[in-house]
């Protein structure tokens, strides 16, 4: 009789997921951030291939089509100098994102490391960024970046600047306030026992484990920064004429709404479909990232 | 108590002193010799050299900053160039318009807000929640300039109902002051009825499951006592702070507004003074603006303390 070997069949692995993959999956059923995402997707390829999209040169004018209602020749209508609206509102979108990443860039540059460095370091150190963090909160967000931008003089870098600074304290502060929490965990209190020295521990430690509420935090804010950008363009104090900008385009719009509300109607629903959609995402990434929150 | 107001009171005086170094150094980013830049176009020598002696710009920096607050201190926020005014003066002339403003938009946000919170609340998951979710999410991603003119569009141009512009003081025409502020005042208050509306929303949520709710419904009270009397009372506590934090919202938006809508009001003073170069009365506005936030944070948080009987404890 001979001995039949018996194959063990390999046991079907548990399918552990990481946290990373159950958060994605959680994002992935949520229609509304999945909406705001196609939507993001859309203005950035929208912004990117901007010069291929636009039918016209968004700067060309022309005095034979002065305020044309929307037709097939111009989509979105024609503007005060015959511009066409439909060109300068694809352009425009490449100002809104661009405002909208690099000052909320410079807010996490800036506002991650100080709250780090106060979650981190009790004491003074602590007593006195957050102090000045309370104060810089304490000028109203659009207020203070209008001051910055005043100062600094009207354009869209400055625009940037502005709104990049005004948006910092809010991250210094929800920096502190997740390390904070995490710096007491055992992971951190066994990094700290076997000597790892302390920007080790605040970079590779605690960072890696304060991320997902910055990251939703940041697209939020990323939504804030495109509204604060339009305002200031509205304002006049962020891109300047004749280079399009939804804001711009809305303020002279203001002026001919009475027989030209085509000129107002594009560039507000521009912004107000990119914010929402960056609104969503954030609201989308809250739910998955972090489950207790309802 | 009276250590904890104390020790409040006393938490404010730095955040203020930061304030006021944030507000003192804004000049610091103008290029070049502050004098030639506040001296506005005209770049007239006399204006330069009595700006030079005025703001004692041949000092150094702290001795500045020193004369600029002992100015604050008594009241002197600087004067305004163009006007020739001092900006104190310019402040409480245009102030009671942008509070009339902010008042009557708090009021359409608090009666829109706090209902549609409850009612999403209550209704959890029903059609009623999803339809005071989207209201919310419009209201915070509309911008309020291009609500103001959807709204002139609508209600000036095509129903002829209300004027797209303009100002008349309460005083002379009450019908005529409400009639052009109530378009101004929805666009304000509605993305502060958003906020509100999220807040109670899920104040609510965490309240409806407490067990005193559960208590009152084993009493056999009605739903609308239960939901009125016993859960919407502990649920608003938190709101009162709420307020105050929206105040900043409600200036920065009335910025935005009084430009749309051509109200003199406090955002258009600070608009125009930044298109005029007069930087005194920016950083006058900024000043005024701040302490007024934080004052009111500091009311809210007692407010907050002397209605939860628990921290008073």
């Amino acid at each position: 009789m001979r001995a039949v070997p018996v194959q063990l069949k390999p046991q079907s692995e548990p399918r552990e997921l990481t946290p990373g993959r159950r958060a994605l999956l959680r994002l992935l059923r949520r229609r509304g951030a999945m909406l705001g995402l196609v939507i993001v997707i859309f203005f950035v390829v929208i912004a990117i291939f901007a010069s291929s999209i636009a039918p016209q040169d968004p700067l060309s004018t022309s005095w034979s089509a002065v305020r044309k209602a929307p037709s097939a020749q111009y989509l979105f209508g024609t503007d005060e100098i015959g511009r066409d609206v439909l060109s300068r509102v694809i352009w425009g979108a490449r100002a809104s994102l661009l405002a909208g990443l690099v000052s909320v860039c410079i807010a996490m540059a800036f506002g991650v490391p100080i709250g780090l460095l106060a979650g981190y370091m009790d004491g003074w150190v602590d007593g006195l960024i957050s102090r000045f963090t309370d104060s810089m909160l304490a000028v109203p967000f659009l207020i203070l970046a209008i001051a910055l931008a005043a100062f600094l003089g009207p354009s869209l870098t400055n625009a940037m600047i502005a709104i990049g600074v005004s948006a910092t304290p809010i991250f210094i502060r929800l920096t502190r306030a997740q390390v904070l929490s995490v710096k007491v965990e055992d992971y951190v209190e066994a990094a700290r026992a076997v000597g790892n020295p302390h920007w080790r521990i605040a970079l590779r430690h605690i960072l890696p484990n304060i991320l997902p509420p910055l990251i939703v935090q940041a697209t939020l804010a990323i939504a804030a920064a495109i509204i604060a950008e339009a305002s200031l363009s509205f304002l006049g104090l962020g891109q300047q004429p004749p280079a399009p900008s939804w804001g711009s385009m809305l303020n002279t719009a203001k002026n001919y709404v009475d027989n030209s509300p085509w000129m107002a109607i594009w560039p507000g629903l521009s912004i107000f479909l990119l914010v929402l959609s960056f609104n969503l995402l954030g609201d989308g990434l809250r739910d998955a990232l972090d489950p207790r929150h309802k | 108590m009276f250590r904890y107001l104390i020790k409040r009171l006393a938490a404010i005086v730095p955040t203020v002193f930061f304030v006021t170094i944030i507000i003192f150094g804004l000049q610091q980013l103008l290029p070049g010799d502050p004098a030639i830049m506040l001296a506005g176009e005209e770049q007239d020598p006399t204006v330069i050299a009595y700006l030079h002696k005025k703001m004692h710009l041949d000092e150094p920096l702290p001795v500045r900053y020193a004369y600029w607050i002992g100015g604050v201190f008594k009241g002197d926020l600087g004067e305004s160039l163009r006007i020739q005014k001092p900006v104190l003066e310019l402040i409480q002339e245009k102030l009671p318009v942008t509070l009339e403003l902010a008042a009557i938009a708090m009021l359409i946000a608090l009666v829109i807000g706090i209902p549609a919170g409850i009612i999403s609340a209550v209704a959890k998951d029903t059609v009623w929640d999803y339809a005071a979710n989207i209201v919310a999410l419009w209201g915070l991603s509309t911008p309020n300039f291009w609500l103001g003119i959807l709204l002139i569009l609508l209600f000036s141009v095509s129903l002829g109902w209300l004027p797209a512009s303009g100002y008349v003081s309460p005083f002379e025409d009450l019908k005529a002051n409400l009639a052009a502020m109530i378009m101004p005042a929805f666009v304000l208050g509605n993305a502060i009825a958003a906020v509100l509306m999220r807040h109670t929303r899920s104040a609510m949520l965490q309240v409806l499951n407490a067990d005193y709710v559960r208590t009152a419904r084993a009493k056999g009270l009605g739903e609308r006592a239960v939901i009125l009397k016993h859960a919407l009372r502990n649920a608003l506590t938190p709101i009162i702070t709420l307020g105050a934090l929206e105040f900043g919202t409600l200036l920065s938006g009335a910025v935005l507004t009084e430009q749309v809508f051509s109200i003199p009001g406090f955002g258009k003073l600070i608009v125009d003074a930044v298109f005029n170069r007069d930087y005194a009365v920016v950083q006058g506005v900024v000043l005024f603006t701040s302490t007024v936030y934080i004052v009111l944070n500091l009311l809210a948080d007692l407010a907050y303390f002397f209605v939860n009987p628990r921290l008073r404890g």
